[in-house]
């Protein structure tokens, strides 16, 4: 019998390991138990602690790196201090190994992603996934990005052909900047700044200019459409992001994401679980601003084909491939940062190294964004508008009422900080899903008052009559 | 049938079988809303509408069925005359004539009076001639017509 | 300050991705609202009604195929039966019971390609399509194993059908028939009650069972406006008299009545499939024809229940080898008579779901 063997990964052969391949393994296995035996006796005997070695922590070896070229520009003559300041080396050298850092960690991190996004796709889909290019199809995003690189840029007769070329250029830079200052590990962060939460939100809004730039000088109906409600889904789900990142600045007393990230871990209580409501309107916003399912309206290639970059080929449409898939790790990221705990993990971040840790669970939420993508539909545009408007920002305008005061209840009622934590996470929880409720229900949302109904069986024909007939029995 | 129509409708029927009824074309809307209307008939669904030429005329059939009752009326108009055959639109009383009657016209060249927007369908406007008549091209040892497709000579001369 | 719009066109497809083919619409939108809505079609248009004028009666049945290559079966059967009413030609109960298992097959390929692309337009990335895409390989497969090709099939013949199933088509097409009661309970575990395809396809692009019939319109479409009409029980062609199986009604006539139409359609073609599997008579699987079949001069509509509703088949006879006049009476088409009315007024995705609901096949429309 012929089957379609390759559509069903159920039917595929269980592939079994020869003894010729098991015993390297099992020496491997071997040796890195000794290993990390090893580790955890150094780590015990605390003789890694604070060493530039310590691969739990690589901000100490920018640290000690920094000091080291401290020391060597310390007897720099007077004037260069005068013009260039005194640690103008370790400056420079540190910056340029943060951004080399960003900028290969991104690149890295988009083709593996690529990859495992559409083996994830794949999966879902009861289907292979790319499986040719390279061992498991692991080189196939660089034959994309190859062929990508190969093809002619096509530019539309009637496209304005400067503001054509910039969006990809300008989509690339803030999809780079938003990692700037996320913390990696205590001290591994790029940019550090104290007003990180209002740099994140005014980076992560530069795009929708490049978007709506990109639609315009397309000129292109689909582009246009696209980017109108680009911009205007932009604008609204900012508003509710935004007031979920207030309660999180509330709560913890600051705009610094590494202070947000060391409250987490210094009072071992993730702000997702104590407060679910700011975590989902933040999820939730962020894939409306992502452009990912179900909120992909403004790229619905069943209605408007690819929306704003429809007009784009070649590499320009690989940038924005490639800044979409980007800033969905980015979110990931931020989630990880400000919800799930960022580099801490109740003590274990101890054990392993924080950028882990905290690199588990960005591909955690990055694996979250795949499968809402892999599963849902896609909402309508006036759908999405209402439900920001009317739904995500009163209610979390009420969460972030009710984190002021406990806030305030926090900070001045003298006992172990475990109480109140423990208190406010009910009271959240509680309050998350009556709210959603009562909301729902105060907008107007009765699901059983209209009861799903499955078709009418008959065994008569019939017509008008029929149906009328059929009509009132019901 | 056809005996109730004869009487409810005098002039229109022209001939009957046991199997379909032809009218008169000017009073195909009246015979078919009057059937439309019959609660007995109850010609509610205008099921197919397509044209057949036979040389000299042309034979626009209407197939039309009751759901309620379960039965199939088969209505046919004779439209004379090719070069301006024409017949009134039984859209007023069928929606479901409006892209029926359209490919007709596309394809047969029967216009339909009364259409609300009767244009080529499957082939663009200013296309010569209708190519489901038996004239549309020239088949040896069968029929005359053009000899060879539209367009054909001169998409050889722009390459 | 007031802020003033004006209309534009937008041209969607002849290559788009939810056209389902090379099948074009004009939409005048005011911002995201349609204003106007216009079809432009014949792109793929091959004048198979001239052509058959052309070739014998069993030279006609692979162009059938290539009408609504979504449904190949149903459509050689259509054109079987009227060949068959026009030349008066006796089909024995075997090949009476294979057609109506292909067919039925051939409806659970045809829907479960249907409702697959009706969710992938609603916005669902590919998946129930993929998914729903499985079932549909195995049913293609079994028409590999029974007759060689996959979508165009030219199984049917006039007075039977080309081959008896191989041995081994029986034990795979149970295996199949086992199986897919669990598949579609899958698909309404996974998709009936999902709360974004529930705000999608409710009470978008709704027929009343009054503009439903008035309109032409057929198959799932008409069934889900309420309106129980199936030709399968209204004509009773083939065997389809021998069998139990009920048709699912609508209530609104809106998108997911169709979507939960088709849906339950499937199930009762499963039900159909094993009952003629059950009864399947021995015996010859054709009756032998003339090979140039000349029929008396006369005329024969024959319409069968395909998977997109009534499509019948219109043959003249003048005596000749030839049909002298072969109409098909395309569902997909006319299935869009009211595509206007339903169409303007809503938003531009509304108008998406619903042209996914309608389930047009482009190479039926064109012909």
């Amino acid at each position: 019998m012929m089957r379609s063997a390759w559509l069903d990964p159920v039917r595929e052969p269980t592939r079994r390991l020869s003894p010729q391949v098991l015993a390297p393994l099992a020496v491997l296995l071997v040796a890195f138990l000794a290993l990390n035996v090893a580790i955890a006796v150094l780590i015990v005997s605390g003789r890694l602690d604070g060493h530039w070695y310590d691969f739990r922590d690589l901000g100490n070896a920018v640290q000690a790196l920094r000091e080291w070229l401290d020391d060597r520009t310390a007897d720099q003559p007077g004037w260069l201090s005068d013009l260039l300041g005194d640690h103008w080396l370790s400056y420079i050298v540190t910056a340029l190994i943060g951004a080399i850092g960003i900028l290969s960690f991104v690149g890295v991190v988009l083709l593996v992603l690529i990859w495992v996004e559409r083996r994830l796709i794949g999966r879902i889909q009861v289907r292979r996934g790319p499986n040719r290019v390279g061992p498991f199809g692991l080189l196939q995003p660089f034959a994309d990005a190859i062929k990508l690189i190969q093809k002619e840029t096509l530019i539309p007769r009637g496209a304005d052909r400067f503001m054509f070329y910039l969006p990809p250029v300008l989509v690339f830079i803030p999809g780079l900047l938003v990692w700037a200052p996320v913390p990696w590990a205590p001290h591994m962060s790029y940019l550090d700044i104290n007003v990180g939460v209002l740099y994140l939100i005014a980076i992560s809004s530069l795009s929708t200019l490049a978007i709506f730039m990109a639609g315009w000088s397309s000129n292109n109906h689909y582009a246009l459409l696209g980017a109108m409600r680009t911009v205007a889904m932009m604008i609204s789900y900012e508003i509710p992001l935004s007031i979920a990142l207030l309660s999180v600045v509330l709560f913890t007393g600051s705009m610094q994401l590494s202070e947000i990230v060391q409250w987490q871990a210094d009072h071992n209580m993730w702000l997702g679980v104590l407060m679910p409501l700011a975590l989902f309107t933040f999820f939730f916003s962020s894939t409306a601003e992502l452009n990912r399912t179900p909120n992909d309206i403004a790229e619905a290639e069943s209605e408007i084909v690819a929306g704003f970059h429809t007009e784009y080929s070649g590499m320009k449409f690989g940038l924005f491939y490639a800044v979409e898939l980007g800033n969905a790790v980015a979110v990931a990221a931020f989630v990880g940062t400000f919800f799930l705990g960022g580099w801490s993990l109740f003590g274990l971040e101890e054990w392993v190294p924080p950028y882990l840790v905290f690199a588990l669970k960005i591909a955690a939420g990055y694996f979250v964004l795949v499968w809402l993508r892999g599963t849902l539909p896609r909402f309508r545009l006036d759908q999405l508008m209402m439900f920001a408007w009317k739904y995500l920002i009163p209610i979390s305008l009420l969460q972030v009422i009710l984190v002021a005061f406990e806030r305030s209840i926090f900070e001045h009622w003298d006992v172990p900080g475990v109480i109140p934590l423990a208190l406010f996470t009910i009271v959240n929880a509680v309050f998350a899903v009556r709210i959603v409720r009562f909301w729902a229900r105060f907008l107007g949302y009765r699901p059983e008052r209209e009861t799903l109904l499955a078709p009418t069986l008959t065994r008569s024909v019939g017509g008008l009559q029929a149906a009328q007939r059929m009509r009132t029995v019901r | 049938m056809a005996g109730r129509l004869r009487r409810s409708l005098p002039q229109a029927v022209v001939a009957e079988t046991d199997e379909w009824v032809e009218v008169a074309p000017d009073a195909i809307v009246d015979v078919v809303r009057w059937l439309h209307d019959d609660p007995d008939l109850d010609a509610a669904q205008l099921s197919n509408l397509c044209a057949t030429d036979r040389y000299d005329h042309f034979e626009v059939v209407y197939h039309l069925q009751s759901l309620d009752q379960n039965h199939q009326i088969v209505v046919k108009a004779r439209v004379g005359e090719h070069e301006r055959a024409s017949l009134p639109s039984v859209y007023p009383v069928y929606k479901g004539a409006l892209l029926q009657e359209r490919e007709v016209y596309d394809l047969m060249g029967v216009r339909f009076e009364g259409h609300p927007d009767l244009r080529r369908m499957f082939l663009w406007e200013g296309y010569p001639g209708f190519p489901l008549r038996k004239d549309f091209l020239q088949i040896t040892g069968h029929h005359p017509g053009l000899p060879h497709f539209p367009f054909e000579e001169a998409g050889r001369q722009e390459r | 300050m007031t802020t003033a719009s004006e209309p534009y066109v937008l041209n969607i497809g002849p290559q788009h991705p939810s056209t389902h083919g090379v099948f074009r619409l004009r939409v005048v939108m005011d911002g995201e609202r349609i204003q106007d809505i216009d079809m432009v079609v014949g792109y793929l248009h091959r004048s198979m009604e001239k052509l058959a004028e052309e070739r014998t009666y069993t030279q006609n049945i692979p162009f059938t195929d290539r009408t609504d290559y979504l449904a190949a079966m149903s459509n050689n059967l259509g054109y079987c039966l009227a060949a068959e009413r026009l030349a008066g030609i006796e089909v024995p109960d075997r090949a009476s019971y294979l057609r109506v298992i292909f067919a039925e097959l051939q409806r659970l390929a045809s829907h479960s390609m249907a409702n697959g692309t009706f969710i992938n337009d609603a916005g669902a990335w590919q998946t129930p399509l993929m998914y729903m895409f499985r079932e549909r390989e195995k049913i293609l497969d079994l028409f590999e194993m029974t007759c060689g090709a996959r979508l165009t099939t030219n199984y049917m013949r006039i007075g039977g059908v080309a081959f008896d199933p191989p041995a081994e088509f029986f034990p795979a097409v149970n295996a199949l028939i086992d199986e897919l009661p669990d598949r579609i309970a899958e698909y309404t575990e996974l998709l009936v009650d999902n709360e974004i395809l529930l705000a999608r396809s409710r009470g978008v692009g709704v027929v009343s069972a009054e503009d439903a019939i008035n309109g032409s319109l057929v198959g799932p479409v008409l069934r889900a406006s309420g309106v129980p009409w199936d030709l399968r029980k209204a004509e009773a062609y083939c065997a389809y008299g021998d069998f139990d199986f009920e048709i699912p009604v609508g209530h609104v006539g809106d998108c997911y009545d169709r979507f939960m139409v088709r849906l339950e359609e499937m199930r009762q073609s499963v039900r159909i499939i094993r009952q003629a599997l059950d009864g399947l008579p021995s015996g010859p699987h054709k009756t032998e024809i003339p090979l140039a079949l000349r029929p008396a001069p006369g005329e024969a509509y024959a319409r069968v229940e395909g998977p997109r509703g009534e499509l019948g088949f219109y043959v003249v006879s003048d005596g000749g080898p030839a049909p002298f006049r072969f109409h098909i009476r395309a569902p997909s088409l006319i299935n869009l008579s009211l595509l206007r009315e339903m169409a303007v007024g809503t938003s531009l995705p509304d108008a998406i779901v619903t042209l996914g609901s309608l389930d047009i096949v482009v190479g039926e429309i064109d012909r």
